[in-house]
């Protein structure tokens, strides 16, 4: 398959994206607002072109433990859910971060807690960014705003996953993952063939072929003095990505008198918003963090000095917020501004509380 | 005559599996695992799949099953190991992936995965080792404890009023259409050993042929948690075990 420009909703884009990159499996249980990933990949029948392994998992359980064992023997594999159904993963998350494994793992987030709402929320920044599982561990979490980038992301993803043998999560919430726009879906990669992936991949159990020794993917690990040797790894393992993979987008920072801090969706809700605020003569710039994990901190410090004030704009009660505050030191006035349980506001409301959070 | 005349290659009955490593076991003297492991690393040695057999080790006593058979294995969450062999089945069909579950791993926290991926008829081998008991954690109720059966969390005797019936998982299995061998065995004596390792035989065979799930049960004893002899283990095992899980191929297609 060549490039080719489309029009798709964002869930069906990272089921094309998936394809088209030579992901190996994918591993899914039907809920709203995602289930178009797994239904997109049924009728695309990848096993008959690609070879790409597609299953309907008897739970989100099951799928991210399909998913540990997929990535345990080198192959290049995926889930995809919604809030909570990503909640039963987490388990499995926690797993494959401290087994230093490859996968890709993709929250269309809707709004909660419990079994919430269908409609699109950011309110699980905490849970992708914060551990979510139960120890020290990272994902590293890619938040898209466009269908553009969810199919940017798989790729992105993916070769980070690689990269670090940790795993990527792309966090988009109900709006991205339901709207559809023109894509440019990348041409096909060929999947790996299995002499590749024992190159790629020495750690692999797949089989000891040759008779080599035998590769052992497991957490677990008694003796504390070994434990936290193993923590120190992935500790420096995140630094290391803190380093090199933090990504930002800024637009009209430079002379803004105010900042705007939003991702995904709500960035886009922002730079309308931005406009809007320019023909009232304020001058306002965005700053959208890409990677929630690692969080851009030393951009939006930059960003931050010499404005009169930050909002952050984020589908959820405050969550993004404390991350900025931190990056900011208590330096200028840092005010949040969100809507909840699945309701989006407009660029007007953003505007208003603009201007009766920080201009009163 | 000395002992060097007799150690010579055309005396030799028996020898150790090449494919189990030389290291202590952690399992308890007494303890079946010990024999199943050895049956299963034979079992690979001679069927020629030490390049092409991966094994998913549980939560429990058999966690570490990993140091001690040498083939590829990958250490699956409580109960997990049937999703992550389907995973490894699904994505490298030319290999020979089996499972190796407890009791709780297997018909407690796994009970979905396990009837899910049979009913699938993953092509993969289940072993699933029934001693009635949760052993790694300290001697629990599991949910094969025999009614009457004292264990930490049933000091007084498993109640089916508290804490309901023993659970037949490999009865269950056999009813799916996506088994294709479901056999409940023993290694409490040479002939029951010889007859588990036919069994595992079969099921890597029919794994590798592509027939489907096949389940092999190993009634087995917890010597320790029982708080019995090795010896009286095996007799308990015998008088109260396998009236409830009697022995033999439940099915065979």
């Amino acid at each position: 398959m060549k490039e080719e420009v489309r029009l798709m909703k964002g869930n069906e884009a990272i089921a094309h994206a998936a394809i088209r990159y030579g992901c190996d499996g994918y591993f899914g249980y039907p809920i709203t607002p995602q289930s178009e990933v797994l239904e997109t990949l049924e009728e695309e029948m990848p096993w008959e072109t690609t070879g790409m392994v597609v299953l309907q998992a008897e739970s989100e359980v099951a799928a991210i433990n399909m998913v540990y064992g997929g990535a345990a023997s080198g192959k290049a594999v995926m889930t995809s859910s919604s809030s909570p159904g990503v909640s039963l993963k987490q388990e499995g998350i926690s797993y494959i971060a401290a087994a230093e494994l490859p996968a890709l793992i993709v929250n269309v987030s809707r709004g909660g807690p419990g079994l919430g709402t269908i409609q699109p929320s950011q309110a699980d920044y905490f849970q992708s960014c914060k551990g979510g599982g139960h120890g020290d561990y990272h994902m590293i979490v890619l938040a898209p705003s466009t269908v553009q980038e969810m199919v940017d992301f798989v790729t992105l993803g993916f070769d980070l996953a690689f990269k670090y043998t940790n795993p990527a999560m792309i966090l988009a919430d109900g709006v991205v993952g339901q709207m559809m726009e023109k894509v440019v879906l990348p041409e096909q990669r060929p999947r790996r063939t299995e002499e590749e992936i024992r190159k790629q991949c020495p750690w692999a159990t797949n089989g000891r072929k040759d008779l080599r020794k035998r590769n052992v993917v497991t957490s677990l690990e008694l003796e504390s003095a070994k434990m936290e040797v193993i923590n120190e790894r992935l500790q420096a393992r995140y630094r290391e990505i803190e380093k090199n993979e933090t990504r930002w987008e800024e637009i009209d920072v430079e002379g803004a008198d105010y900042l705007i801090v939003a991702f995904g969706s709500v960035a886009r809700i922002c730079t309308k918003a931005k406009e809007l605020a320019a023909e009232k003569g304020i001058k306002v710039g965005i700053l959208r963090p890409i990677t929630l994990w690692p969080f851009p901190t030393a951009a939006i410090e930059k960003a931050a000095q010499g404005k009169k004030g930050v909002l952050c704009v984020e589908l959820n009660a405050g969550q993004m917020i404390e991350d900025v505050r931190l990056a900011v030191h208590d330096a200028l006035p840092v005010e949040h501004f969100g809507r909840l349980g699945g309701i989006i506001p407009s660029p007007d409301e953003v505007l208003v509380a603009l201007q009766e959070k920080l201009i009163k | 005559m000395e002992i060097n005349d007799i150690i010579r290659p055309e005396n030799k009955v028996y020898s150790k599996p090449q494919l189990l490593d030389e290291v202590h076991m952690h399992y308890c003297p007494g303890c079946s695992h010990g024999v199943i492991h050895k049956l299963v690393a034979e079992v690979v040695d001679e069927m020629g799949l030490a390049e092409k057999t991966i094994g998913v080790s549980p939560v429990g006593c058999a966690v570490f099953a990993y140091n001690y058979i040498d083939v590829d294995w990958v250490e699956a969450a409580h109960g997990r190991a049937p999703a992550v062999a389907t995973a490894l089945n699904r994505l490298y069909p030319d290999k020979a992936v089996f499972t190796y579950q407890g009791d709780g791993d297997m018909s407690a926290i796994g009970t979905a995965e396990t009837i899910h991926a049979a009913n699938r008829g993953e092509n993969i081998v289940m072993i699933f080792v029934n001693n009635a008991i949760y052993g790694m954690t300290g001697g629990q109720m599991a949910p094969t404890t025999l009614l009457g059966q004292k264990t930490a969390t049933s000091p007084y005797g498993r109640r089916v009023d508290l804490n309901g019936h023993p659970l037949e998982i490999t009865n269950l299995l056999k009813e799916l259409d996506g088994t294709c061998y479901v056999t409940r065995q023993s290694v409490h004596t040479p002939a029951a050993v010889r007859k588990t390792k036919a069994a595992l035989k079969k099921a890597f065979e029919n794994a590798l042929a592509k027939k489907g799930t096949s389940v092999v049960e190993v009634v087995s004893t917890c010597n320790s948690g029982w708080k019995l002899s090795p010896e009286k283990a095996n007799e308990w095992m015998v008088e109260n075990m396998f009236p409830k899980y009697p022995l033999g191929d439940l099915k065979n297609l």
